[in-house]
């Protein structure tokens, strides 16, 4: 059994458009059972979870939610439905199949925070995801799960739907504050960080569709006994988005500790037509691309860390031999170029250099000075960056500089 | 307190301040470019970033506070190399050629490649030539020079609460621009220039109208004769590479007849002029019920303001004309009769600290035969400092001369129109004696002095207090002008200039105005105030003697006709 189904568990068991069916199989417990704690008690048993953001880059939780409910006055609650990552489908999976389980989820936040606003910011082009969400609020408003007075306790909590036009950058937080504001999503200077000043300046807390899945499990279990799932750095279970040149893709859900080699094979059944895999791209486009000897790396924040970068979104995908390196540095790179928002120097004029030099290897006319080149540029961005996009986006090169050198030398005309 | 060390230097400094002013004050130079003293920290270039220990990235020192502990570097291999290799960036999508640009010398990017060592472009050229909006007789845009900085977003929205530019677009092929990529004509834009005055490369510019003079003075059938604003003496010594803050009135003088002018006068006298008209003006609506509070008329952008986005208080505005198109009218009626000259004959150029007086001068009301304006070029600071330039004069030693007659006399209290407050406490030293008739024993309204946004003062007249009020940006012009509307403004009288700490500040002052540098004019202007014999407008003889030769006295028919005008509404 590699698979832990515990956040996937009510998928295909239950009508997503049912709050019935959804109570049927403890739908609402965990919130039931948090409204009898102290708000306080919550944030401790988050704490002990252990568990860490699941939009990518493993944040420890609490900090944020003990920093947000320090804060006196209006304060939100923002659900990042804005999965805009290639590669991934696991938020999506969870707005269509368990809406409810992220509404209980931010009900548990919001109790334990003092917050009586939350937005769910969704993706543009989920208009399924958004029909189903729109619909599952009504259906807990109606049953005082939402709204004023909620379960007859003096706490009130509201959600809206929000929605970009469909912007890569709105998933980073400050450029997601923006495009709920009305305003175009372009990311802001840091600090002060979104639990100080958010949306409209008041403080705001912006976690991922999965990991607000995961608070009804935490308060129904407790946080220790959370904590003993997946690997001590990196507990619960992972949605992994397993995608590319595999015989089964899919959505998955595994412990933390799983390595990638048991997911692409036990799970994914291989690669097809039984091919050799030239590299595996992690994360989605802003993430690392590793050789074929690095997948018994196990899912876990820790070993993630070594390629700064959103690893930890839980997209694996597979590219078997036929492809080249510098097909899919390509491809995405131009994607960066169409989705920095050009606020900050190093990312908008840094993308298009980036194609430019590697337009030069994909046709025999790159020199060693263009490989420097490049490993500065990217290097540059990488670091000099005002928000997450320019900060990763440099995953896939920095990472096949390091495994995939050769690449670059067999293009290079001395 | 936090204790931590820059470049291996022990520094201790204020929580919260960033490493930026931390280093500065140690005088460790960490370069910047969108950073601008008085507008907020945008962080967008990403020049001035340093190496903090223990830090795998690098942060952006304006925008990082200095923590208990740090160890920073700001000059390690990995941080010039940043920078210089952002700095390649910009320049590859930015129009470089410097040598034809207006910004030539004075662009601060040209600047930092040049500090930061570039000599050659690692990356090729990504521009792509886009059009010149060059649609408005004062501003020119040029977005092929634009490096996206943000500055004049960060004036022309914050400071003067405009919100005319944004960003448009995204990516590389971003555009800071008026909505959906119109013109500048197009919007609420009021052409104060402060977006120029802030720019730091060569992307808005005002329009460069030096050759129309230089052809008016080499054509012989001109009598081509040239105003000088009285913020213009206090900052071209600066233009021309003196200290901000320099008075060079006489110089100014000397300057403009080695240049050509036929005869060279003073805005001075206009503006005592402006204070006989206001000053009764106000005096009538105070008698008379007239309607109050009554606001100035002397700064062209707040009229453009007023006139855009508070049509319902023109009643309010004086319906005096500025300094600058009294003495335009003068030139073209009176001046024209006293030296026989056909009026068509006489060219009127005016050196203006703005932007705003381009547009003033060619509005339909501001001709008096209805086909020539009555001041036909007007110049900006700067672009006096450029003629003067090419001309190779010797402008810090060059031998003083004084103004020509017959607006030769003018006063303490012409001179100040300059700074904020200052044609309030004109206005007051002749209302106050005029009405209480009176003479005052201190005339230093220093409570309508400053750099403050808003200040106010009471006064008595005729037996009564009155609340007068001075506000400078539009921002603040904002406030006043929403209290008018619903009715509850205080105040009987209230100026308001456009530009920070008015005409000193203007939009086309020389570049590099800051704070620090307004205050430094500003205190200038006061000298040159205590230094006049005269200080009182209504004393001034030759205003006096203009009244008897030819105006009446102040508002007659006469001087209604030549010297006040009217307001439309341009609500778009």
């Amino acid at each position: 059994m590699i698979q832990m189904k515990m956040i996937t568990n009510r998928f295909g068991k239950i009508n997503p458009l049912s709050i019935d069916s959804y109570i049927n199989l403890d739908g609402y417990k965990g919130l039931k059972k948090a409204l009898s704690i102290h708000p306080t008690k919550i944030i401790d048993e988050i704490e002990k979870s252990k568990i860490r953001g699941r939009g990518g880059a493993g944040f420890p939780t609490h900090i944020k939610v003990r920093a947000l409910s320090k804060q006196l006055g209006g304060k939100f609650i923002v659900c990042n439905a804005d999965e805009g990552e290639p590669g991934n489908f696991k938020d999506r999976s969870i707005l269509e199949n368990d809406p409810h389980a992220v509404v209980e989820g931010m009900i548990i936040l919001a109790y334990a925070t003092g917050a009586s606003k939350g937005y769910i910011y969704i993706r543009g082009e989920y208009q399924n995801a958004i029909k189903i969400m729109k619909a599952t609020i009504k259906a807990a408003e109606e049953k005082k799960l939402l709204g004023d007075k909620i379960l007859n306790k003096s706490f009130s909590f509201k959600i809206e739907i929000r929605s970009g036009a469909g912007s890569y950058v709105c998933g980073e937080e400050f450029s997601l504050i923006e495009s709920i504001e009305g305003k175009p999503g372009r990311s802001r200077t840091k600090p002060p960080f979104p639990t100080e000043k958010g949306i409209h300046d008041l403080p705001t807390l912006i976690n991922n569709v999965e990991t607000f899945a995961n608070f009804p499990h935490i308060i129904l279990m407790g946080g220790e006994e959370f904590a003993k799932i997946g690997t001590p750095s990196s507990t619960g279970t992972k949605l992994i988005s397993l995608s590319g040149n595999v015989k089964n893709k899919g959505l998955y859900e595994v412990p933390f500790g799983t390595s990638i080699r048991d997911v692409i094979f036990k799970l994914g059944k291989g690669v097809k037509n039984n091919r050799k895999i030239k590299m595996v791209q992690l994360g989605g486009a802003s993430g690392p691309l590793i050789p074929e000897y690095m997948l018994d790396m196990s899912i876990d924040f820790d070993r993630f860390e070594n390629f700064d970068s959103k690893t930890g979104t839980g997209a694996i995908i597979v590219i078997d031999d036929r492809f080249d390196l510098f097909d899919v540095l390509l491809i995405n790179m131009k994607f960066f170029v169409h989705q920095s928002c050009g606020k900050c120097a190093p990312c908008r004029e840094g993308h298009v250099q980036i194609v430019n030099l590697l337009n030069k290897f994909i046709n025999h006319r790159a020199t060693e000075k263009d490989l420097m080149s490049i490993e500065n540029l990217a290097n540059v961005i990488q670091q000099t960056s005002l928000c997450g996009l320019g900060q990763t986006s440099m995953t896939s090169i920095i990472s096949s500089l390091r495994y995939f050198r050769d690449d670059y030398l067999s293009k290079v005309r001395y | 307190m936090v204790h931590f060390k820059i470049n291996n230097i022990d520094v201790t400094c204020d929580d919260n301040t960033t490493i930026l002013e931390a280093a500065r004050k140690n005088h460790i130079d960490i370069p910047t470019l969108c950073n601008y003293p008085d507008l907020e920290i945008k962080s967008e270039c990403r020049v001035c970033v340093v190496e903090i220990n223990g830090q795998k990235r690098l942060f952006t020192s304006c925008s990082t506070a200095a923590k208990e502990g740090m160890i920073i570097q700001t000059n390690s291999p990995r941080v010039l190399n940043a920078r210089k290799t952002i700095i390649e960036l910009i320049l590859a999508n930015h129009d470089a050629n410097c040598a034809v640009c207006p910004k030539n010398l004075n662009c601060e990017l040209q600047a930092l490649a040049n500090k930061l060592g570039i000599d050659e472009n690692r990356f090729p050229t990504v521009l792509e030539v886009k059009p010149i909006d060059n649609h408005n007789p004062v501003l020119i845009r040029n977005i092929n020079r634009c490096i996206k900085c943000g500055r004049c977003i960060d004036v022309c929205n914050n400071v003067q609460a405009m919100g005319v530019l944004d960003v448009m677009g995204r990516s590389n092929t971003i555009e800071i621009t008026p909505a959906f990529g119109k013109y500048l004509s197009d919007e609420f834009c009021v052409f104060c220039g402060q977006c120029a005055s802030v720019c730091p490369v060569g992307a808005i510019i005002e329009r460069d109208d030096t050759d129309q003079v230089w052809e008016a003075i080499n054509n012989p059938n001109f009598h081509v004769i040239v105003q000088v604003a009285p913020a213009v003496r206090v900052s071209l010594g600066e233009e021309l590479g003196m200290e901000p803050g320099s008075i060079v009135t006489e110089k100014v003088i000397a300057a403009l007849k080695y240049l050509g002018f036929d005869a060279v006068y003073d805005t001075d006298f206009a503006a005592d002029l402006t204070i006989m008209e206001e000053g009764t003006e106000l005096i009538g609506r105070i008698m008379n019920g007239g309607t109050l509070p009554m606001m100035t008329s002397c700064c062209p952008g707040w009229i453009s303001y007023a006139e855009q986005k508070y049509p319902e208080i023109l009643d309010h505005i004086s319906t005096c004309k500025s300094p600058q198109q009294m003495f335009g009218t003068l030139a073209k009626s009176y001046y024209a009769e006293k030296t026989s000259l056909d009026a068509k004959n006489i060219f009127v150029v005016s050196i203006m600290p703005c932007t705003a007086k381009k547009y003033e001068a060619q509005r339909i009301e501001m001709s008096i035969d209805n086909v020539n304006p009555d001041v036909d070029v007007v110049l900006t600071t700067r672009e006096l400092g450029k003629m003067i330039r090419q001309m190779g004069i010797n402008f810090e030693n060059i031998k003083e001369m004084p103004f020509d007659l017959p607006f030769g006399i003018t006063t303490g209290a012409a001179a100040i129109f300059g700074a904020t407050g200052g044609v309030m406490e004109a206005a007051l030293r002749s209302v106050y004696e005029i009405v209480n008739e009176k003479e005052l024993t201190d005339l230093n309204f220093k409570s309508v002095r400053g750099l403050e946004g808003l200040k106010e003062a009471e006064v008595e007249l005729g037996g009564q207090l009155v609340k007068v009020a001075v506000a400078h940006t539009l921002g603040n012009a904002k406030i006043m002008c929403e209290q008018v509307k619903a009715g509850t403004s205080p105040y009987t009288f209230i100026e308001i200039m456009c530009c920070p700490g008015g005409c000193i500040g203007g939009g086309g002052q020389p570049y590099g105005t800051t704070k620090e540098v307004r205050q430094k004019r500003m205190d200038a202007i006061y000298q040159v105030d205590e230094s006049m014999t005269i200080r009182k407008s209504h004393k001034n003889p030759d205003i006096l003697a203009l009244y008897k030769d030819y105006l009446e006295k102040p508002n007659s028919q006469k001087a209604h006709h030549l010297l006040h005008t009217h307001y439309h509404s341009r609500n778009k």
